[in-house]
């Protein structure tokens, strides 16, 4: 009777997990047509990320909007974390107060253009009081001055192929991208100015990303170029940031 | 969380129901097989969230109240540790701690589903981890106290099924710490709280979500400490071995 027993128990697992491994199969051809499955993807800890990602490209709305604050509410300390970039061109543009400063957008985009930071103050300017969390555990709350990157990508006309939008740090170092949701975020900006200032060194100047619904490591800082493009294998190390190189995962949504 | 850890407490464990003759009770398993399964991956992906827990913290043993909180800013309270990152190369053991907690999260969560269906489908939570109506007289539970206190082993007829500290331990892990966990977990993602807002609103805040995850985890590791310290009190073996193969420990000891 035990021998029936097991036996029995021995087809029914056989079963569940055939029909466990199938279904694993095909939610990853699906996930992967959706695009549900984040650069990042590969090894032990790829499964957690992916799994991650696709939960909240699923549930969340596309444009929920991070919550936004008073001013009351703005942060009297905006801790700093790391150095502006040490290379010879920052230091160069610093001196000169920006004035040669471009940011070369570039890619899948109908025109590719290089701005000025007075061109890109040209375009209607926002204003957000977000939240912005480090992963490291701290946070403040801050004024973000600048202008959407939607509509950046609007005037440089992006491909329907596109994918990803990647940018890059004067700091050659740094570097991260977005999915087309988060970057089209009414949220995502170019931010040149803070709490009513032009933008400080330490948080980014003269132009950082700010993305509101992910973790400040999302937010690079003094940016130089926005390449929009349609995979991300050959940016970098394919991996779609700086971060998944040194452990810190693509997607920063948490 | 601790969903299914708190299942193996155990001077004493029993699943069958009360009414069930006590030969009966000595052929049936101890633990039922989904418990036992469910128990152990989640003993696992419980070890991985406590240490990918310390790693993430390593990065800024400090905690806040309220909205937001950094170095610079008065602190609720510090903890004697150091903060293991931030210069450059930026590489502390947040980075894999982060990716490690999510994973096993994702484990505890997928792993606590069946589990929590099952205990209520099968009336498991209402039959074993309810507390039943004669365990809660006042002269009931100071016996089952002071039993405890006097580290007084309880009698095979006790311990074919939990005790009222037992059920209020596990009803309490499982019903209050367990959601606090995954609110608090929750509260803390930009993203979630961008759809849900209410998540941390209602907690004064992410810093103080963060602040709550943080003692709720220490509670939970407390739990732990004493579970285990039960199990070995009121034998080792024969409770490990009841909720690995669902033995009933009786069964081997000669009658």
């Amino acid at each position: 009777m035990s021998q029936m027993l097991s036996r029995r128990k021995l087809i029914t697992t056989g079963l569940a997990t055939a029909a466990g491994v199938s279904g694993l199969g095909a939610a990853a051809i699906l996930a992967k047509r959706y695009g549900l499955v984040p650069p990042d993807h590969g090894g032990i800890f790829g499964v957690g990320e992916t799994m991650t990602y696709a939960a909240q490209r699923i549930l969340m709305a596309r444009h929920s909007l991070a919550r936004e604050f008073n001013r009351s509410q703005i942060s009297k300390v905006a801790p700093i974390n790391g150095n502006p970039p040490q290379n010879e061109i920052y230091q160069r543009l610093l001196a000169g107060g920006f004035q040669d400063w471009r940011l070369t957008v570039d890619g899948l985009v109908a025109r590719p253009t290089s701005f000025s930071l007075a061109e890109l103050k040209r375009f209607p300017q926002r204003t957000q009081i977000t939240h912005q969390a480090c992963e490291e555990g701290w946070s403040f709350i801050a004024e973000w001055i600048g202008v959407q990157l939607s509509t950046v990508l609007n005037f440089v006309g992006v491909r329907p192929e596109a994918k990803y939008v990647a940018y890059f740090s004067i700091d050659e170092a740094w570097w991260d991208s977005l999915d087309m949701p988060d970057a089209l975020h009414p949220q995502t900006f170019l931010a040149y100015g803070m709490n009513g200032q032009e933008l400080p060194i330490g948080h980014g100047a003269p132009v950082r990303m700010r993305v509101a619904r992910q973790l400040g490591f999302k937010s690079v800082k003094h940016l130089r170029q926005i390449t929009v493009t349609d995979t991300l294998k050959n940016v970098g190390d394919g991996l779609g940031s700086a971060g998944p190189a040194i452990g810190y995962s693509w997607y920063g949504g948490i | 969380m601790v969903v299914s850890a708190a299942l193996a407490m155990s001077e004493s464990a029993q699943v069958a129901g009360l009414a069930i003759q006590s030969s009966d009770v000595l052929d049936s398993p101890r633990h039922f097989a989904l418990v036992r399964v469910t128990h152990w991956i989640h003993t696992l992906s419980f070890f991985a969230l406590v240490v990918s827990g310390i790693g993430i913290l390593l990065a800024h043993p400090r905690f806040y109240w309220g909205e937001t909180g950094g170095v610079g800013t008065p602190s609720l309270f510090d903890l004697p540790l150091p903060f293991l990152v931030t210069n450059p190369p930026y590489v502390g053991p947040s980075s894999w701690g982060r990716s490690l907690h999510f994973l096993s999260a994702w484990i505890c969560i997928l792993n606590g589903l069946p589990y929590a269906i099952f205990g209520l489908l099968s009336q498991h939570f209402r039959k074993n981890l309810l507390p039943m109506g004669s365990q809660l007289s006042g002269r009931s539970i100071s016996r089952v106290v002071s039993n405890h206190l006097r580290m007084k082993r309880p009698s095979e007829e006790e311990s074919q099924t939990y005790n009222v500290l037992q059920r209020l331990a596990y009803l309490t892990v499982v019903f209050l710490f367990f959601p606090l966990m995954i609110w608090t977990g929750l509260a803390m993602s930009p993203s979630v709280t961008s759809v849900f807002p209410i998540l941390v609103t209602a907690l004064h805040g992410q810093q103080s979500a963060r602040t709550i995850h943080f003692f709720i985890a220490n509670f939970l590791v407390l739990f732990l400490l004493v579970h285990v310290a039960m199990v070995c009190l009121a034998g080792f073996t024969k409770r490990v071995r009841a909720m690995i193969t669902g033995q009933s420990a009786a069964r081997k000891e000669p009658t």
